[in-house]
């Protein structure tokens, strides 16, 4: 299988070594890991804050795009995380971000160079808010991640 | 039959025509006289717009030689009702109208320059049942008359030029191009049907911009400067494949000159996804990360199966159909064709480009639409969503989305910031002004200030409102009317097949001699159709004299509709016997609405109009 092999190898690799900041959680089966950032700079807006990205593979990865979202948890599972505040995400944890849909992504992507993105992502903002039109998106969209078409950029943060 | 008056009602200009005399066949179609002569001339004495009608100076002398009584512009309305009232000519009805012409040609000696042969030689080869002949007759008449942009082809005025192509013709047009771009820049076809599709197909400025700055715009259109080496599969020593981590000496891999090398497996996998399950093919970019260079067709020919070869040339092709904007595809469900047509998006406020496909089907130019003449694509637009402003969908689609300005597809902002790419052209602007978001450099919430309306709009807007609703509803209600209509006509025609079969047992008359059926409910249809529409284009209108004109024609063909309608309705027994008066009706109709098209469309060309919006 396709998927399979390039996640067995991911995985491999990222046990050896990982990227400060980024720690594997969960990659038990190869549909669904589940990743902690932290972002490392003394961004105010995210200081000692961990959060965590859930990743859901179809068998056509890496040629098609993994699903990432941010997902909380409770504070009684010992690590309670929250949804990080940036512009382009929803505070149901859905990411706008191009490389995650089929047009920016690229095949070389990986789990890892995700995250890593995610972090810079987080690092370079500063504005404490949600996306215009975050709450009647997060009652109104029953889509997949994937599914969810429209790719808008936005150089600046 | 008034056949010369009718010419009257859109030239506003007075011709006799013996042949009236001299052919009685002809004069039994003539039971409705249309009225709009005289109605235009009593116009024209109290106030006439159009400086072409206002050198003729016999206006007033006609209507009075015509119907003596008439003097006043309301009388003329209730004179014209009278006549209509009586469906079936009464002899001396027929008598009258025989006697119209006549009494005409008597008062309006001065007018020989337009008593034109042309009309007399047209009348002696008309027959009533052919209506091309008929229609292209109308074109003649009006060639001699005064239009030099129809004279020399027999176009009416409110038809226009194409050509429908079939795959393979566009596939050629493509070659043709690329062929010929090749041979100027001396680039390899693959690479240049690569600028050609990044530059739109516009070959004059791509070859300009190519000529100034030869290295950017091959970067821009994701070329490259580098053109050696063949496209081959190659096994490289130590190479491990970056999306598949699998590594071995014999890997088959695959790299473009932007040197991202991939299994051969991947890359075949990775062309799959974008051909077959997000349908891309004139931008696929290089699956290396953030590498734009463009999958060539040479590579994409080594590396994939032939279905998706297959698939591929389709999507070409549309996108080709899709960036050209004298081609346009047929619409109708399952149609191969396209239409290849010269009106330019700017002349659709002046022109109602319909096409005919060669699968029937006829549809807008403009916008794709069914026929909707004599209506712009505009107030097709403003009236569509009029009518459904009150359904959920069109409440959704006004509230939730927008057009991409460049290629107009209907774009859903699902969230995000306002810096939008449109994902089928890939044209960046700001979701709030819809402006250039080149021009938005980084303060973008230019876009937030209000236009304050005066208080004083907002509250007599209130009590306009109510009788705008009344206006509306009035003309929603004819056109809902027609529209219902024109859907019965589907089974009109489903049931004329089995008249025309059971006509043809009972009354003996041979299969192309029922054929006359077909012709009336096809007649029916398109008038209907036509009918539909002059009342959208007649909400929009601004009253004046024109307007009555429109409304005079738009009645009459309504009325010489219904009529056919009926006859056509009656039980098969009678159908035999009614068949002169169905084929005289249908050739009316016909010509009734050739009129109709023919006078506003030429108003339109013109800009004679005016409109009570802004469009």
């Amino acid at each position: 299988m396709f998927a399979t092999k390039r996640l067995s190898k991911e995985l491999l690799k990222m046990k050896d070594h990982v990227p400060p900041g980024i720690e594997i959680v969960k990659s038990d089966n190869l549909e669904e890991w589940q990743m902690d950032i932290k972002v490392l700079d003394e961004n105010p807006l995210y200081q000692n804050q961990t959060y965590r990205l859930k990743f859901m593979f179809s068998s056509k990865y890496p040629i098609e795009p993994p699903e990432v979202q941010f997902i909380t948890c409770d504070a009684s599972t010992g690590h309670p995380r929250t949804i990080p505040m940036h512009p382009h995400i929803y505070s149901n944890g859905i990411i706008c971000l191009d490389l995650l849909g089929s047009a920016g992504w690229s095949p070389v992507q990986t789990v890892e160079s995700v995250c890593m993105s995610l972090q810079s992502m987080l690092t370079a903002n500063n504005r404490d808010e949600r996306p215009p039109g975050d709450q009647e998106f997060i009652t109104h969209n029953r889509r997949r991640i994937r599914d969810i078409n429209f790719v808008y950029e936005d150089d600046n943060v | 039959m008034l056949h010369e008056s009718e010419l009257n009602s859109i030239k506003g200009k007075v011709t006799c025509d013996s042949s009236l005399l001299a052919y009685p066949r002809q004069l039994c179609r003539s039971d409705i006289t249309p009225p709009i002569t005289r109605k235009r001339k009593a116009a024209e004495v109290d106030n006439d717009p159009l400086p072409k009608a206002a050198t003729k100076a016999h206006g007033p002398r006609h209507a009075t030689s015509d119907r003596p009584a008439l003097s006043k512009h309301s009388s003329a309305a209730t004179e014209i009702t009278d006549n209509r009232a009586s469906p079936a000519s009464s002899a001396s009805q027929k008598k009258r109208d025989l006697v119209t012409p006549a009494t005409t040609t008597a008062s309006m000696d001065s007018d020989d320059d337009f008593m034109s042969d042309v009309s007399s030689q047209d009348d002696f080869g008309m027959q009533a049942s052919d209506n091309d002949s008929l229609g292209e007759d109308f074109g003649d008449l009006d060639a001699g008359f005064d239009d030099k942009d129809i004279f020399g082809h027999k176009r009416k005025p409110y038809e226009v030029e194409f050509k429908v192509l079939d795959p393979p013709d566009i596939e050629n047009e493509q070659l043709g191009q690329v062929n010929e771009v090749c041979a100027i820049l001396g680039l390899p076809p693959e690479s240049a049907a690569i600028l050609l599709r990044f530059g739109r197909w516009n070959k004059e400025k791509l070859i300009e911009s190519y000529m100034e700055h030869p290295e950017k715009t091959l970067e821009d259109a994701g070329l490259g400067t580098n053109f050696e080496g063949t496209a081959k599969t190659e096994t490289v020593p130590g190479f491990m494949c970056d999306i598949c981590c699998e590594d071995g000496d014999d890997l088959e891999t695959y790299a473009m000159r932007c040197g991202h090398r991939f299994c051969v497996d991947c890359y075949r996998h990775y062309l799959g996804q974008k051909i077959k399950e997000e349908g891309e093919a004139a931008r696929i970019q290089c699956p290396g990360d953030g590498c734009n260079r463009i999958v060539d067709s040479k590579s994409l020919d080594l590396l994939v199966t032939d279905d998706l070869k297959e698939r591929y040339r389709e999507l070409l092709t549309r996108t080709y159909v899709d960036d050209k904007e004298n081609l346009r595809w047929c619409p109708a469900p399952n149609c191969k064709y396209a239409v290849d047509c010269g009106v330019k998006n700017r002349d659709l406020h002046r022109i109602v480009p319909t096409v005919h496909c060669f699968c029937k089907h006829e549809f807008c130019f403009g916008c794709s639409l069914s026929d909707h003449q004599p209506t712009p694509c505009t107030l097709v637009k403003m009236w569509l969503q009029k009518c459904e402003d009150d359904s959920e969908t069109a409440n959704w689609i006004s509230a939730n989305t927008k057009e991409c300005p460049r290629c107009m597809s209907t774009i859903e902002k699902n969230g995000g910031c306002n810096h939008m790419t449109c994902r089928k052209c890939k044209h960046e602007f700001c979701w709030m002004c819809m402006g250039l978001w080149s021009e938005h450099g980084t303060s973008w919430y230019n876009c937030n200030r209000y236009e304050e309306k005066s208080g004083s709009d907002a509250r007599s807007a209130q009590a306009k409102s109510r009788s705008f609703l009344e206006r509306y509803l009035h003309y929603y209600n004819r056109y809902a009317n027609h529209e219902q209509s024109a859907k019965l006509d589907k089974d009109l025609y489903l049931k004329t097949e089995k008249k025309m079969t059971s006509l043809q047992s009972s009354s003996g008359l041979s299969w192309i001699e029922v054929q006359f059926l077909d012709t009336a409910s096809q007649a029916l249809q398109q008038c209907r159709q036509t009918l539909k529409w002059t009342y959208a284009f007649a909400f929009y209108l601004a009253r004046n004299n024109l307007t009555e004109i429109f409304e005079d024609n738009q009645k009459d063909l309504e009325m010489a509709v219904e009529s056919l309608s009926e006859m056509f309705e009656k039980p098969v027994s009678e159908l035999a016997e009614l068949k002169v008066d169905i084929l005289d009706k249908t050739a009316y109709c016909t010509k009734r609405r050739v009129i109709l098209l023919s006078d506003t469309a030429e108003n339109l060309k013109n800009g004679e109009w005016s409109f009570n919006v802004e469009w």
